[in-house]
This record gives structure tokens, sequence and C-alpha cells, in this order.
């Protein structure tokens, strides 16, 4: 790359949620559904003195990519973390389930999920886990009608129930600044200790769970380079596929096949889990 | 033949519902999954259970970790595979599930995607009509809950103080919200969805039925005669619906409003 490439590349990430989704959409097409302007707030977070937002971090809006017509769901990093509470949580699950209505009347409407957050919001801890799971009802009749497209960009990650949103996407793109798992390295660490999980080891947290890595092991399906460019021209091809389960849900066998093989005991790095997702599942050995 | 008496509360709701039936092979020593029936009907019921022999360490004490979640994913496809033809088969999970398993190599090898697998194939059962059925004896936190049981149609809870429904551990949760342990438990008694209790869980509208029961611990006659009816009641109310629709009441005002106001502006 040349340096006058370089210097016009923008970054995605530096971008917020509501810049992010228009970087997305054709020119012209963008109609944001219960904008600030509806003061939508989370009713739990003020009854425990902390700052609101007026659309609770959420961003959802309509419009088109390349011609064909999306949903796009976008978490905001910067506001609690991009955690999930009722509000945020039942404007992505709504979005969702109305494009799922439109799905099942012929009227296909791609979703596009921008996750970089940190699971349920603590402090609507309920209400959150509740909502993840109407969105992960909701992807998954998705993926029978239209694919479902997954973007997780940024340094905070996707985590807890999202990340479980993720892995049920047809469509996976991560960078390599992103990361993706199931528990945060602080959660790990209370609750395993730190000779289980160092919290502070980042380099090992990336080598295991960052964007790169997911790609190898394929629990990610691109990587791509934080450039609001190229992101919006990996997720305008996912657009365009056709639905679909991948493998990494629907190989059930593959995957206890591979866990019957690995050590419980040995303790993971990256080189090793590459190898053991590599090694071919399919030889019909039981061992 | 003299069973021994499993040493979870899941276990031993999953041996009473199932007349102590033997667990089909094929599976690993922490999920169980017994072929019964219900009112007369074939059933099949799953449950997580600890099994401290566990080759992943982390995943010993009923937690739901890697294999778990992919054999539950695998009992619940199996499942529907066999009944593609006919008759869909009521599916109860019997939840009683402390966590997900918290552990390095379940994060390397993609726990995420293990209960992502899981979650999958029970909200695919529940579309291909098949009646989903959630039955919390014991705790249902977080990923392991939404793993294991809720994407059921319907969730049925005993009325017991073990039986909580919470996004995180006190501890944990403490830590990541800056807060002490006092703290998290004195928010907990005023904010609702806060709350680990389940009578808190039911003021938010996602229970279909809270039962009483006398022994929650030791299921015995008349409170699995009362399980049973209650199970078999939530059969007959999902009906044709194939969706978590019947969640949505006035106990989370804001999931209602929300989804009010959007599908008004949906459309142009």
């Amino acid at each position: 790359m040349d340096t006058a490439t370089l210097i016009a590349r923008e970054s995605f990430v530096e971008r917020g949620a509501r810049e992010r989704v228009a970087g997305l959409l054709d020119a012209g097409t963008m109609r944001e559904l219960l904008d600030p302007f509806e003061r939508l707030r989370s009713p739990w977070l003020a009854e425990q003195d902390i700052v609101t937002q007026a659309d609770d971090g959420v961003v959802i809006a309509r419009g088109a990519i390349a011609g064909t017509a999306v949903v796009c769901c976008a978490v905001e990093p910067a506001f609690q973390g991009g955690a999930i509470g009722e509000v945020g949580g039942a404007k992505i699950a709504g979005a969702l389930e109305l494009a799922l209505e439109d799905a099942e009347a012929g009227r296909p409407v791609v979703p596009v999920l921008l996750l970089e957050t940190g699971g349920v919001r603590l402090q609507e801890a309920n209400c959150g886990l509740a909502a993840i799971a109407e969105i992960h009802a909701a992807i998954a009749a998705l993926r029978a009608h239209v694919p479902v497209v997954g973007v997780v960009a940024g340094p905070v990650g996707c985590f807890g129930g999202m990340s479980i949103a993720a892995g049920l996407c047809s469509q996976l793109i991560a960078t390599r600044e992103a990361r993706l798992g199931l528990n945060g390295p602080q959660v790990i660490e209370q609750e395993a200790g730190v000779d289980e999980f160092d919290s502070r080891d980042r380099p090992m947290i990336w080598s295991l769970t960052g964007g790169e890595q997911r790609r190898a092991t394929g629990l990610v399906d691109t990587l791509c380079a934080d450039d609001a460019q190229a992101i919006a021209a990996e997720v305008a091809a996912a657009v365009a596929a056709g639905p679909e389960d991948p493998a990494r849900v629907a190989d059930v066998d593959a995957a206890l096949a591979r866990l019957a093989r690995i050590d419980g005991d040995r303790r993971a790095e990256a080189e090793w889990v590459r190898d053991a997702f590599q090694t071919p599942t399919d030889d019909g050995s039981d061992s | 033949m003299t069973a021994t008496t499993p040493s979870s509360r899941g276990g031993r709701w999953l041996a009473a519902l199932t007349d102590e039936g033997p667990a089909l092979p094929g599976y690993p020593d922490s999920v169980r999954v017994v072929d019964g029936e219900l009112d007369g009907t074939p059933t099949r019921y799953i449950a997580v259970v600890p099994d401290p022999a566990s080759d992943f360490p982390r995943a010993r004490g009923g937690e739901v970790g890697l294999v778990e979640g992919w054999a539950l994913a695998r009992a619940v496809r199996e499942t529907m595979t066999a009944d593609v033809d006919g008759p869909r088969r009521p599916i109860v999970a019997v939840i009683d599930v402390p966590s997900q398993a918290y552990g390095r190599t379940e994060e390397a090898f993609g726990i995420h995607q293990a209960l992502a697998a899981a979650a999958d194939a029970y909200a695919a059962a529940r579309r291909a009509e098949h009646p989903v059925i959630g039955l919390i004896v014991g705790k249902a936190m977080s990923g392991a809950f939404l793993a294991h049981g809720y994407q059921a149609n319907r969730l049925i809870a005993l009325d017991d103080a073990a039986v909580e429904v919470h996004a995180m551990g006190k501890q944990a949760a403490a830590r990541i919200t800056q807060r002490t342990v006092e703290g998290v438990e004195a928010l907990a008694r005023t904010i609702t969805p806060m709350a680990y209790d389940i009578r808190s869980f039911q003021r938010l509208g996602l229970l279909h039925r809270l039962l009483s029961v006398a022994d929650a611990d030791s299921p015995a006659g008349p409170d699995v005669a009362a399980v049973r009816d209650a199970l078999t009641e939530a059969c007959r109310d999902i009906g044709d619906s194939r969706d978590l629709g019947a969640r949505l009441g006035e106990g989370r005002a804001a999931s209602l409003a929300v989804r009010r106001r959007l599908r008004a502006q949906w459309q142009s």
C-alpha cells in the first residue's frame, strides 16, 4: 500500500454506530427507526443513578445495500460498553421480528448486525437476557429466508449472550482488532482464578479470541482490515449471498469429534487450537 | 435394579419425570437424554448434570461447557430427524445449570459457538412444531440458560428459594459493574430485573407458570404429578404457536412499547 492510499483509508472502528451504518448503506437510503428524538431511554439505569442515552445505545436503520433491502442493527460501544439492556435489546429483537414477518410474506429484508458489545447489561440483567434470547430466536428463524450478516469490528469485541448471537449469523465478518468469546477476561479470572485466565495478558487474549485466530479456526467467516470501504464491500458481498446454515453452527458431529480428540487438561495455546480445528473430522474414525 | 440417586436436583427431577428411565447412549455423562412420556405421549427429556470425571475440568459441576453445548444440539436435532415424518414429540429441558463453563480451553475452542449450536437446535425444534418446554428446577444462569431452555415455547419454574435466574453470579457482577457484592444485593432487592429470585423473574412476565411444590430438592409423588400436569397443560397451551410471543406482557412494559413504536415506523 502506498502512502497516499494509507492516508486516504478511513477507519471503521473509530466511527460511532450511526456513522458505521451510514457508511454501509447506499447513498440516500438510510432511514433510522426509533432515533434519539424518540427518547426511548432505559427505565432501569435512571433508577440506579446512571446516565441514560436517548437511543439506549442501539441504532436501527432501514436502507439498501447495492439495491437490496436491509435493516442494520448497530450497537454503540461507547455507551455502557455496548451492553444490551431492555430497550436496546427490544430494538434489535423487534427489528429482527419485523424483518422475519416481511421475509415470510415474501418481502426479504437482510439483517446486518454490528455487534460490539459486552453482552447483557448487568444493571438490567434479566431484561437483557430475555431480549437476547429473543434476538437468538429471530436470527435462527431468519436464516431460513435471508443471510444474517454479523460484523465484529472494534476492540470492545463481542461477548456474553451476544457472542452466541454472532455464532448464529450466516456470515460473520471480523477485524484483527476484534475479539469474540463467551466470557470476558475479567469474568473468567473472577470465576476461575488468575492462573486459569489472566485478564491483563492481552497478547494471550488476542491470540486465543482475536479475529485472526477466529478466522483460522472457522469461527469467523471473513477477516477484514479496519477500513470502512473494505468492510462495506465485505458486508455487501455477504448481503448478496443466499441464505444458508453455516457449518460452524450445523456440523454437530464434527464439533463433538474434535472435542473427543483434544486433551481438556492441556493449557490452550493458539497454534494447538488451530491444529485441532484443521484436523479432518470426517474420516469416519470413532476414537 | 436400584439406580443411585442423582447428585443434582436437575438429575433427580429428570429421573422422577421419566420413572428412572435409562439415559440414551451416545451422549456424555453430563448430558442425560431420556425418552419418556407425558400424558401418554412419547416425550424427550434432557438435563445437564454434574460429571466429576469430565475431561474438561471447568465443566465438572453441571455447567454448560463445550461438550454439553454440542451434545444438547445433538439431542434436540436427533429428535427432529426421528420425527420428521410423524408426530412431533414434546421436548422438555429440565433446567438446573449453575453457569456456563468459565475457562481458557472453553474460550479457545469456541464455547460461544457450542452454545449457539444448542440454542439454534432448540429454536429449530420449536419452529418444526415440537412443543418445547423449559422446566426450571434449580439455577438457570446466563449463557447456560440461553443454551438450555431459554428457546422453549413455555417456561415453568418451581417456586423455591434455590430456583434462580440471572445473567451473572454476584461476585463477578459486582466486579464488572464496579460495585460491592452488598451493593449488588441491595440493588437486587429494588430493581426487579437485577433480582436473582424466581418470583421477581415471574413479575417480568417471562414464566408460563410458577409452581408450588412441597420439596423441590427431592421430587416425590404429588409434586411430580403436579409438574406433569403443568407440563401437559403447557403443551396444550402452546397449540399452534411457534414463537416466543407468549413472554411479552406487561411485566416488560418497555419491551412492548419499543416493539409497538418500531412497528409503526417500519414501513415508510
